[in-house]
């Protein structure tokens, strides 16, 4: 198994386990840690492919995976503060319970 | 493949382990800090050590924060009293084993697939500070500009979502 | 130039090396560094607490502690036999993992920070590409661990120190890092090395410290609010404050980890102020270039000793800043005066030598901080007062 391939493997398997997390659990805000995961994931897939891909002096991968970082910060927030929202307006962060449409 | 990478990969998949499956959010939310920090040393073993001081410095000074206030503002720090699985979780557990089968396939059978360079032991590329500084302001001055934007859009909408109501239900 | 006795400490490093195989000698070298820094700060740590008890008993007019030793010196090792051996109380229902583990990272982080720092010439512990980047990464782990201990013990004094305190680092870190990225912009590299040996030259017997500009030191006076804010420190330490919140995070902590939990404060204060003093005061440079043949390193713990000394002046001599009043501080006043200063470091740069830049950009400064100042001073109309309840 070439190196490339760990890395891979490695970012599969915290990707599903991210993925498992954000469809199993009943809290909102491990849904959005679950998210966090697979965004985390995916940054170590890019930055495996440009360390192991032709042309590293590109930055091609390390840039994608820089911007990936903030744009996840700034996604991070703003889905906090809606969970936030929505826990002052329903008293509940749990989603089994927040599963209609009316308010 | 050597020690470090198989130290570090399983820190970090116990740490994501632990995330979703313990029953205390705040602990979930310090696993996720291990993870974090396992994958940062991951990207610094892959010689983009630019990258693994961001990670540290975004998402463990700044995003497991932010999930710890917002764990802390919720309540949900106390017992659950009702599990904490939902009620689908079966069907989230095999979609997300089968997702994990289809990328391993696709990872250990694509060999044959590529040129022989790819993917084997390689001299570590150069990268400086300098090198990023430049990239990022000749050829990736766009994707700044608008993440510049995208950031302030997000610190006003986030503060506007979470602001308390004047006068609104309390 | 290497002075002997100036590259001394390397000096003797290569030889314990060269005693060594060559297959094992990067590793003998690496482990000397660490076990020098390890042993070093904390003896440090040691002499500081006896100038901090014995600095704040006279400037309150007292003596401080007299009776261990000549004049107190031996404090420190009262002090430690009284941890060491103070029984470890762990509340019942305080979470054991989380509450043992806090004071670990808090101190793990603290002497990561030391490894960056340009003790002397060539006396690092590891010259990074991005060295400044690494330490701010590495502080910014240090709030998580204020966070477990004042979570984990279970307690609401202790959760609302906490609280307080990762807001007050929070915001503080923004100026923080502002302030250095002046610093980072006019030398061009972010490694420590590299902006010391900028600062190393001399002009008619002057150094060229980053303080003597008029960006430099308005840069400078951010970072020191920043950093006192980010250590806790008076005036800033209203998360542990001792007539406020009974001790505030660490209130449930005793004997050892207590005594962590001190180190890694102190330890702290000492790397940022290494930090100042490698950014903004030349770090190991020598103040005149007549007084080069003093070794480097003097130099160095010494600008790091009197920005120790500032600081326990500091805690001694300003009253406390209320939370709401620091928070708004830093998000009106100080970030906005950080944005201005890269904006007149650039100007700076690009206006050519001479006497001309020096007077536009001081100038620059000076009104808006004084215009700034004012504006913020109107807007707050002392009426009676009003009480808003806790919803």
């Amino acid at each position: 198994m070439t190196p490339l391939a760990g890395y891979l493997l490695v970012a599969a398997l915290v990707f599903a386990i991210g993925l498992a997390g954000a469809l199993t659990r009943r809290n909102a805000i491990l849904v959005l840690i679950g998210i966090e995961l697979m965004l985390n994931a995916a940054n170590l897939n890019l930055v495996a492919f440009w360390r192991y891909g032709p042309h590293p002096e590109a930055l091609t991968g390390m840039m994608f995976a820089v911007f990936s970082i903030a744009v996840a910060a700034a996604e991070a927030a703003v889905g906090l503060g809606l969970v936030i929202a929505i826990y002052r307006h329903a008293r509940t962060a749990d989603l089994d319970e927040i599963n209609r449409m009316k308010g | 493949m050597t020690v470090v990478f198989w130290i570090l990969a399983a820190v970090t998949v116990a740490g994501g382990l632990a995330a979703v499956m313990l029953k205390n959010t705040v602990h979930c939310a310090l696993a996720l800090t291990t993870a974090f920090a396992g994958l940062a040393l991951l990207f610094m073993q892959l010689d983009a050590q630019f990258v693994g001081f961001a990670q540290i410095l975004v998402y463990i000074g700044a995003v497991a924060i932010l999930v710890v206030f917002a764990i802390l503002l919720t309540r949900e720090s106390e017992q659950p009293e009702k599990g904490v699985f939902s009620r689908t979780w079966l069907a989230g557990l095999a979609i997300a084993a089968a997702v994990f089968a289809v990328l391993a396939w696709a990872v250990l059978n694509s060999r044959a697939a590529l040129p022989d360079a790819v993917g084997l032991p390689k001299p570590a590329p150069e990268v400086t500070v300098a090198q990023i500084g430049d990239a990022l302001m000749g050829r990736y001055v766009l994707p700044l500009e608008i993440l510049a934007l995208l950031l302030t859009a997000a610190m006003i909408g986030a503060v506007l979502v979470a602001m308390h109501e004047k006068g609104g239900r309390k | 130039m290497a002075n002997t006795l100036d590259q001394i400490f390397v000096l003797l490093k290569h030889w314990i090396m060269g005693l060594f195989p060559s297959a094992v000698q990067p590793v003998i070298g690496a482990l000397l560094s660490v076990v020098t820094i390890i042993v070093v700060f904390p003896a440090l740590f040691a002499l500081t607490t006896v100038l901090e008890r014995k600095g704040l008993g006279r400037m309150q007019n007292r003596i401080g502690p007299n009776r261990t030793g000549p004049f107190g010196i031996l404090q420190p090792v009262a002090d430690g036999i009284k941890s060491l051996t103070k029984e470890d109380i762990i509340p019942t229902s305080a979470d054991g993992v989380v509450h043992f583990i806090a004071p670990l990272v808090l101190v793990v982080a603290v002497f990561m920070g030391l490894a960056v720092l340009p003790m002397g010439r060539n006396m690092q512990l590891v010259d990074m590409d991005a060295g400044l980047l690494f330490f701010f990464a590495i502080g910014a782990s240090t709030e998580l661990s204020i966070f477990m201990a004042g979570w984990s013990s279970r307690n609401k004094y202790s959760l609302l120190g906490a609280m307080r305190a990762v807001a007050q680092m929070i915001s503080y870190e923004v100026p923080l890092l502002m302030s250095s990225v002046a610093i980072v912009m006019i030398t061009g590299s972010l490694s420590l090395v590299k902006i010391v040996e900028a600062q190393n030259q001399y002009t008619w017997g002057l150094p060229h410290w980053y303080i003597f500009t008029p960006w430099g030191f308005a840069a400078f006076v951010m970072f020191c609010i920043a950093a006192t804010a980010e250590t806790n420190r008076s005036p800033f330490d209203l998360p542990e404050g001792e007539s406020e919140l009974v001790a505030g995070y660490f209130t449930e902590y005793s004997g050892f980890k207590f005594a962590l939990f001190f180190l890694g404060e102190y330890l702290g204060m000492f790397s940022i102020s290494g930090l100042g003093s490698t950014l903004f005061l030349g770090g190991w440079s020598a103040p005149l270039q007549v007084l080069e043949f003093i070794p480097s390193w003097f130099w160095f713990f010494a600008k790091v000793m009197l920005s120790i000394v500032v600081l326990i002046w500091m805690r001694g001599t300003l009253p406390r800043l209320r939370q709401d009043q620091l928070m708004n501080f830093a998000w009106k006043f100080v970030l906005p005066m950080t944005l201005l200063n890269l904006f007149v470091a650039a100007m700076w740069r690009f206006m050519g030598e001479g006497w001309l830049r020096w007077v536009v950009c001081s100038a620059i400064l000076i009104v808006v901080y004084v215009g700034a100042g004012r504006a913020m001073m109107l807007r707050q109309n002392y009426g009676p007062r009003s009480y808003r309840y806790a919803e």
